[in-house]
């Protein structure tokens, strides 16, 4: 993980400011509390279906959305929770979406893959690996079709890039000059098949050359290097109407899905090792070093993720289930 | 006999039929190394090594159209789709190439593959990824599709599909790889396109495949108790659909219903129900009832989801229906 330097530039970090600084921090925590809650849940079966937890990832979500603004739009795979956190979802609805509850983002019928949030320009959780791709674009197509003064950001997992859809919709961001911002989030497998065991080229930042889209390769543990990639990239594709692509290089501490035999493609150590790097801790580090926060306002940020994550729950709880005929309900618009 | 999971029984027929025919390699995603995302393909990467065993990256087109290309020069590829919903990625490969490719060759060539994974709803995995899809292949000449219900069927119509010279796409199940069932030892097939009489009854046909087999068998218990004999009838290939059986228990019940989760819209229910009724006109005593997933996409929740599917109470009340009982 050496092949990239991190450029800390303190000084422009220190010019966001020290709410914001400490805002991001709040919503990584938020977003880690949030999942080891939803964890739990599951285990006790208040969670159903897929769950595929964001933990370790939580520096790509957060500096990603932190550079952009809020006429933006995003999109993202089903790996979808630290998104839609970062984008400013309540995180009460978020938890009741996961208990299948009718106060949920989307009544209980998505589920954690299809988180969606259309106020905030959160365009979906989409759980067909790849899908989410030529969507970014065309929204990005809408962006440019009226000139809107916006960009589209379009995640997607290392392991999508081989579906024919993100090659079509790359062509298509390339030869129609597109403002779309692709991030990759590498965190080095798709379900328990390593990066190098299923692209051809492992450069990921590569790929897009096929189609004249320019590489750029970022830090994904490190908060404040999304957050100048994704700046830079952002810029390019709001002045220039030009695509990036974007790769994070991540990691995701947990197994893909709740139900997934860790132990059969990597190792332990592989992931204490990755955990070193751990994107909450070297933020931390920052506010401290910097003087930007003291550890009492470290700790109480740690009580009001706890406190905001209990309600969360309570509030899944405590909310009905769906009437039984509301499942005709939104099929057709009306 | 021994009793075998479904999971078991499926993984001897691609082994025994793989150390038979060198011809055959298994390709698709987390089959290898991961031992399959249902371990229906473990021990057989230790077994048979990577060059036929071959885990692929996610791209269904891909390895599907690549499958489709091994097969017209004389391999026989098994395709493993991680579930049939990601099928749809690869559908041009498999409807447009696979299906056609016999007819516009003028009968120069033929496609012997098949393409297999689990169908239809598991748990709470909602819309993308919870659809019985096989009347979207059943619809398509060139294609045979077949839907086992048992650990025994699934091996013995595997071994069928893995050597049959036309594109077969055979459609299992998540929560169905557990269940046991007794499974005859040593070598034994059984022919595609035969219906097979799954519980001899003399009051009513109940006509249905794949997970929705084991539905109607409880339900066929639960209407002895109140004195009703039902006859279940699989047809556990839906395409080319063998209806003469279907028809013959009707002949003597005089009523039917048909049992399946997939959408009821121009499905394999109603076109059995349609084959029913036109062929079985005059011995009808009521017209056949249809017991279907609702027609919505699936939703999370899991008690909308447990009411969007076929269910025993509603296959109960379906029978009692055609029977005039309330
Ligand atoms: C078309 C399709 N094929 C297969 C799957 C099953 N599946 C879900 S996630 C996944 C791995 C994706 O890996 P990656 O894109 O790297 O994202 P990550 O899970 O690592 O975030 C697979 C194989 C799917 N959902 N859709
Ligand atoms: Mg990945």
């Amino acid at each position: 993980m050496s092949d990239y330097a991190v450029q800390t530039n303190t000084e422009e970090y220190l010019s966001l400011g020290r709410n914001k600084l400490v805002e991001m921090y709040h919503t990584m925590v938020l977003i880690r509390r949030f999942e080891e809650s939803a964890a739990k849940a599951y285990s006790q079966q208040k969670i159903g279906g897929f769950l595929h937890l964001y933990i370790g990832q939580e520096a790509v979500a957060v500096g990603s959305i932190a550079a952009i603004h809020k006429e933006d739009y995003i999109i993202t795979a089903y790996r979808d929770h630290g998104h839609a956190i970062a984008r400013g979802t309540d995180p009460r609805i978020l938890m009741a979406e996961l208990f299948g509850k009718y106060t949920g983002s989307s009544k209980g019928k998505g589920g954690s893959m299809h988180f969606f949030d259309a106020e905030r320009k959160m365009l979906g959780g989409h759980a067909i690996v790849g899908a989410q791709v030529p969507l970014g674009t065309g929204i990005a197509f809408k962006a440019k079709y009226r000139k809107e003064d916006a960009v589209c950001l379009t995640y997607l997992g290392d392991a999508a890039m081989n579906q024919g859809a993100f090659h079509e919709a790359l062509n298509l961001a390339g030869l129609w000059k597109l403002p779309v911002v692709y991030i990759v989030e590498n965190n080095m497998y798709g379900m328990g098949t390593a990066v190098e065991r299923a692209s051809a080229v492992t450069e990921l930042s590569k790929r897009g050359s096929a189609y004249g889209i320019e590489g750029m390769v970022a830090d994904g543990m490190n908060v404040f290097a999304v957050y100048d990639a994704v700046k830079e990239a952002a810029k390019k594709a709001r002045e220039l109407s030009l695509p990036t692509l974007l790769e994070v290089r991540t990691y995701r501490y947990r197994g893909h899905s709740m139900s997934d035999p860790d132990s059969i493609y990597r190792t332990k150590q592989e992931i204490e090792e990755e955990k070193r790097r751990d994107p909450l801790e070297q933020m931390k580090k920052f506010l401290l070093d910097e003087k930007i926060a003291t550890q009492k306002e470290i700790d109480r940020v740690d009580e009001e993720v706890k406190q905001t994550v209990a309600e969360c729950v309570e509030f899944a709880e405590n909310s009905p289930e769906p009437p039984l005929e509301s499942m005709y309900d939104d099929i057709y618009v009306q | 006999m021994p009793e075998l999971s479904f999971r078991e029984a499926i993984n001897q027929a691609i082994a025994e039929e793989m150390e038979r025919d060198d011809s055959i390699f298994i390709v698709g995603e987390e089959v290898a190394k991961y031992q399959g995302a249902y371990k229906v393909t473990q021990g057989l990467l230790q077994k048979f090594g990577e060059q036929r065993v071959i885990d692929a990256p996610i791209s269904e087109s891909g390895f599907t159209g690549l499958g489709v290309g091994a097969a017209m020069v004389g391999l026989r590829p098994i395709v493993e789709v991680m579930t049939f919903n990601f099928s749809l990625v690869a559908i041009d490969q498999i409807i447009n190439n696979a299906a056609k490719m016999r007819h516009m060759s003028g009968g120069q060539l033929k496609v012997p593959l098949v393409i297999r994974g689990p169908n239809g709803p598991a748990h709470q995995l909602a819309a993308t990824h919870s659809q019985a899809l096989e009347s979207i292949f059943a619809h398509i000449p060139g294609l045979k599709v077949v839907v086992p219900g048992t650990p025994k069927d699934a091996k013995g119509l595997l071994k069928s599909a893995i050597r049959d010279d036309n594109p077969v796409i055979f459609m299992e199940s998540e929560v169905m790889y557990g269940l046991k069932g007794e499974v005859p030892e040593g070598e034994y097939t059984i022919p595609l396109g035969k219906t097979d009489v799954k519980r001899e009854g003399k009051d009513i046909t109940i006509i249905a495949y794949g997970k929705m087999v084991n539905l109607a068998m409880e339900a066929a218990k639960s209407l002895s108790s109140d004195g009703i004999e039902a006859e279940v009838v699989d047809p556990m290939t839906v395409r080319p659909l063998d209806d003469e059986p279907m028809i013959e228990s009707v002949k003597k019940t005089n009523r039917c219903i048909v049992v399946s989760e997939a959408w009821p819209f121009a499905s394999v229910a109603s076109e059995i129900g349609y084959r029913i009724s036109s062929k079985a006109f005059d011995y009808l005593d009521a017209p056949v009832g249809l017991v279907t997933a609702e027609d919505v996409p699936m939703p999370y929740n899991k008690i909308l989801e447990h009411n969007a599917l076929p269910t025993i109470e509603k296959i109960l009340n379906a029978a009692n229906s055609v029977l005039y009982k309330k």
